[in-house]
């Protein structure tokens, strides 16, 4: 009795999860009051996260969670569906938004005016909403009215920036994400045509029937096409440097370690689970194209970081490099590089948001994120610096951190694809992450701040816990890796239709 | 307590020891006395716990986590291993004795940030020592990069930064392009990364990718120096002298000829790559660098660049008795490691006593220091004698069984190269002692100013550890059978 009651709460999480933050969304507007908005979406983002838990918890003990939603049996009804994959994501998404909301508020004092606030957190939440939502939904459809609520929440989001540069970054994104969700809509109305249903699972299962016909194929690349824009896949990321340089910092913290990971999530679902990797790669061959445009992101957004002298930039070009990792493991088609794919979605979303708060940090103290703003910071920022090190020096790959756990698959993919080439090219382009990340760090220990330069204290607590949580998430993830490693893995074999 | 439990705390010791130095920053007495405490316990541990059960052939081992599955963090110590961690630990205790001389007597900055990386270092070397696999020595080989570089751009200069811009590319850089590639490759061959007496690839590479995977180890572990992966070594020079002396001398470069050492004779195995010829190449590459460097080391006048060439041109000789693929050739390098640790860190840290005494670090500006630094050129005489190869220095017997490797493996221009070295030692060292004591010191320049005068030897903690080492240098040559005796367990198990 007590088994099953346990199991029947777990089964309204994944609602839980799209409820809540949306209900919760529209309170924040009601409260008008900073720091109680704030508290709000604290306890929605915890409380989201501790759900998100429990869902990958039931999923690994008990398999596949499926939720009707009104109680209308699918594939008539929508269908909530969590499986490994995303109860992955969403643990990530849902951790992230908590940190990152956990170490807002004085980062939120600097950059925007205190009357704003309950609106940001408001459209924090709503931006929760539409990710968990994208993550949880069992519906194609559903996944594009998530998505453009995510979008549009993060497009007004993004505009708060301080500069007005924050307002024509918004809108280029605002563009360049209407064009993918475009796309994305006419690729979900495509396979509807054929299939006459919405829901996933009933999808792959007609889809399969059906056979590749050119209107699948059709659908498949405009999802495709979609995907990688929101994914900002080079050569389609140009929105991502500005959207992220001129958005406030703690929203880019935010919106660079969650919405390109679930535009990853979507383009894994519709390519693995919906239309199944015989069709999407051996028929389309995706990986054909995914592979060659993968490689090109990690070198071009690694050489651009490299002379970037906005640290946020910077930061946002390496976004681009690390999602050319992401999609290079999806390419390889295998458990090991889709583990590599995934492994590395739930590594980089730990690393790079804590990246991000560094800078949160540094702005908060300096007023400044260029490089020459960081000068002195190693002795003046001694712990914010060091959390820049250590998130840094897993972003390059070295042993015993996450960044080392996603390299490993990924090389041990292509050595085992043959394609020793893109090994070679994955740690070559490593060596510039060196490059990037040591630039700062000289900087920041060896050079003494200018003499107008203002007198700098260490970042306060608020930020600093934060920051170090996730620091010391790339080294616990670094060495303990059967969460997200084993997960990833568990997933790709499910994906992938491999027995365990 | 149980010897398993003593690896660990081998690994560890250094680790709380650099936690000590942090607690007793404001007296630099309690500071230093704390690093001294922790290097002496360290070498109790090493040669009081481990040493003899390794010596009765024991292989003590400690798991301590799995990484990945199939991959994981684990010691296992064997008589190579033994023996780097012993040098390693035991020259940590005379360097750190001198280092209180030297950084005090030359008024050195951020003491404490300099003893806590050194401990760390240490930390890393001892992991590197007792790796009972490939990706565990990859992690600890990444961790004395990282931890040696603040002490490499101690000074914070600019010429301290570019040093350490080289230092780290080079020596990250080839880790991760090469020496990772090879742990993957490695790894998806043989289904493991363990250290197996006889090897784990037999059977599983064959052909030119042996060749491959072999240069992919040798160019990866850019510790080692192989040209043309040597020039961070020279670049290391601008940190303060005792990390010149122990890092770069005995556990960074050490480290290095120690991994491809151990992956010569436990991942690849002698015998592959004696039946496969695949490590022939190598030998040549061995054979240039040794060459070369010496060749280097004549025209350099600044005292610690020769040492450094010198040195690169040493770990020439370890990694070429390793590629001749006998055991003779794996006995003299594993020799050699001891050997020229014990003479080139005496080297060093008379170097350093000059520069602290005299304010010299340029060749030609020696000329008569000898009559007033005796003790310190004394014990440079005799470091000198055991890197060229003389007895009764120690490192006369590792050169011999290096010898014996060559006509072993039929290898005679290997012979040649190395009595060529020697000769070229001699050029390059002997003229630094000959010039401190045979060479009159500069006149005055006729103001009544005598410009050797008042210089005197280096503080007593300056002169004290590099006698202590050149006498280490005559009993390694005593000690030779039981060096042998030790390594003895890694050829014949």
């Amino acid at each position: 009795m007590s088994g099953g009651s346990a199991a029947g709460l777990s089964t309204h999480l994944p609602a839980l999860q799209i409820a809540v933050p949306l209900l919760s969304a529209a309170l924040c507007m009601v409260l008008r009051r900073s720091r109680a908005a704030w508290v709000l979406a604290m306890a929605v983002a915890w409380s989201s996260f501790a759900s998100a838990c429990v869902i990958l918890a039931t999923v690994r003990r008990h398999g596949v969670i499926s939720y009707a939603e009104g109680g209308w049996a699918p594939p008539l009804g929508i269908e909530l569906r969590v499986d490994l994959l995303n109860a992955l994501v969403l643990l990530v998404v849902t951790a992230i938004c908590a940190i990152v909301l956990t170490a807002s508020p004085r980062s939120l004092d600097q950059e925007v005016w205190p009357e704003h606030h309950s609106k940001i957190y408001s459209l924090y939440l709503l931006c929760m909403t539409g990710l968990a939502g994208m993550t949880v939904t069992g519906d194609a459809f559903n996944v594009f009215v998530f998505l453009e609520i995510a979008s549009i929440s993060s497009y007004a989001l993004i505009s708060q920036g301080t500069t007005r540069r924050a307002l024509t970054s918004a809108i280029q994104y605002l563009v360049m994400g209407t064009i993918g969700g475009t796309f994305i809509l006419l690729g979900i109305g495509m396979i509807y045509m054929v299939t006459g249903t919405l829901n996933m699972a009933d999808m792959a299962a007609r889809l399969a029937a059906v056979g590749p016909n050119r209107t699948v194929l059709v659908g498949l690349a405009l999802i495709g096409v979609g995907t990688a824009i929101k994914l900002a896949l080079f050569p389609l990321h140009i929105w991502l440097p500005n959207a992220y340089t001129y958005a406030p910092a703690i929203v880019t913290a935010f919106i660079a370690a969650t919405g390109t990971k679930v535009a990853y999530y979507v383009l894994v679902r519709f390519t693995f689970s919906i239309f199944g990797a015989p069709l999407a790669f051996d028929e389309l061959r995706l990986d054909a194209v995914l592979m060659p445009l993968a490689v090109a992101a990690m070198f071009a957004g690694s050489t651009v970081a490299i002379f970037q002298r906005d640290i946020k930039r910077m930061l946002a070009y390496s976004s681009v490099a690390q999602i050319g990792y992401m999609v290079l493991g999806l390419s390889f088609v295998s458990v090991t590089g889709l583990t590599g794919g995934l492994v590395h979605l739930f590594n980089h979303a730990v690393m790079k948001s804590c990246l991000f708060l560094v800078m949160a940090a540094v702005l908060l103290r300096t007023g400044s994120v260029r490089i020459e703003a960081m000068a002195g910071l190693g002795r003046r920022m001694p712990w914010t610096m060091a959390a820049f090190v250590v998130a840094g020096l897993s972003m390059i790959g070295v042993p015993l951190t996450v960044g080392f756990v996603s390299k490993w698959y990924l090389v041990l993919a292509a050595l085992e694809a043959g394609l020793w080439p893109v090994a070679v090219l994955i740690l070559l382009s490593s060596l510039l992450a060196i490059l990037y990340i040591w630039r700062v760090v000289e900087v920041a220990y060896f050079e003494e701040p200018a003499a107008d330069a203002p007198e700098v204290v260490e970042a306060p607590i608020s930020l600093l816990g934060p920051i170090w949580v996730l620091a010391g998430a790339t080294l616990v993830f670094g060495v303990f890796t059967s969460l997200s490693a084993g997960t990833a893995a568990a997933a790709a074999r499910q994906l992938l239709g491999v027995g365990p | 307590m149980s010897v398993e439990l003593a690896v660990g705390l081998a690994v560890l010791w250094p680790l709380a020891g650099a936690a000590l130095v942090a607690a007793a920053r404001r007296s630099p007495n309690l500071r230093e006395a704390a690093s001294l405490v922790t290097a002496v316990s360290l070498f109790t541990v090493v040669a009081g716990v481990i040493l003899p059960a390794v010596l009765v052939g024991g292989r003590p081992r400690l798991e301590l986590v799995e990484v990945l599955p199939g991959l994981g963090l684990a010691f296992e110590v064997e008589p190579l291993g033994m023996l780097f961690a012993l040098v390693a630990s035991g020259l940590w205790i005379v360097t750190t004795i001198y280092s209180i001389g030297y950084m005090r007597g030359h008024h050195e900055e951020n003491q404490t940030r300099f003893y806590i990386c050194f401990a760390l270092a240490i930390a890393g070397a001892m992991g590197v020592a007792f790796a009972a696999n490939v990706f565990t020595l990859f992690v600890f080989y990444e961790a004395i990069t990282l931890t040696t570089y603040p002490l490499v751009t101690h000074h914070g200069t600019e010429a301290a930064k570019r040093a350490g811009r080289l230092y780290l590319g080079i020596l990250m850089g080839t880790s991760i392009a090469f020496l990772l590639l090879a742990l993957v490759w490695t790894w998806l061959a043989a289904g493991t990364t363990e250290f197996r007496p006889g090897g784990i690839l037999a059977g599983r590479v064959g052909g030119w990718h042996l060749v491959v995977l072999l240069a992919l180890y040798a160019f990866g572990t850019g510790k080692a120096a192989l040209m043309p992966f040597h020039r961070w070594l020279p670049a290391a020079m601008v940190a303060p002298t005792p990390v010149s002396a122990l890092l770069h001398a005995v556990a960074v470069v050490k480290a290095g000829v120690f991994t491809v050492l151990k992956v010569i004779v436990y991942v690849f195995g002698i015998d592959l790559l004696a039946a496969t010829d695949a490590s022939r190449w190598l030998t040549w590459v061995a054979a240039f660098t040794i060459i070369a460097a010496s060749v280097v080391a004549l025209g350099k006048d600044n005292l610690k660049a020769r040492l450094a060439y010198s040195t690169v041109s040493q770990l020439g000789y370890i990694v070429l008795g390793g590629a001749l693929a006998t055991s003779a050739g794996v006995l003299g390098s594993g020799m050699h490691i001891a050997m020229h640790a014990m003479g080139k860190i005496t080297l060093f840290f008379c170097a350093g006593a000059i520069m602290v005494a005299a304010h010299k670090t340029e060749i030609s500006e020696m000329d008569g220091l000898g009559r007033r630094m005796p003790f310190t050129f004394g014990a440079f005489l005799l470091g000198s004698l055991s890197v060229i190869g003389l007895p009764p220095m120690g490192g006369s017997w590792s050169k011999w069984y290096l010898m014996l490797a060559t006509a072993e493996a039929g290898q005679l221009a290997m012979m040649a190269v190395l009595m060529a070295s020697s000769l070229l030692a001699i050029g390059y060292l002997m003229p630094v002692v000959a010039r401190a004591f045979f060479v009159p010191p500069p006149a005055g320049d006729g103001h009544g100013h005598n410009p050797g005068e008042g210089i005197h030897e280096a503080p007593f903690l300056c002169v004290l550890p590099p006698v202590l080492t050149a006498i280490g240098c005559l009993v390694l040559f005593v000690l030779a059978d039981d060096i042998y005796r030790l390594l003895m367990g890694v050829v014949a198990p």
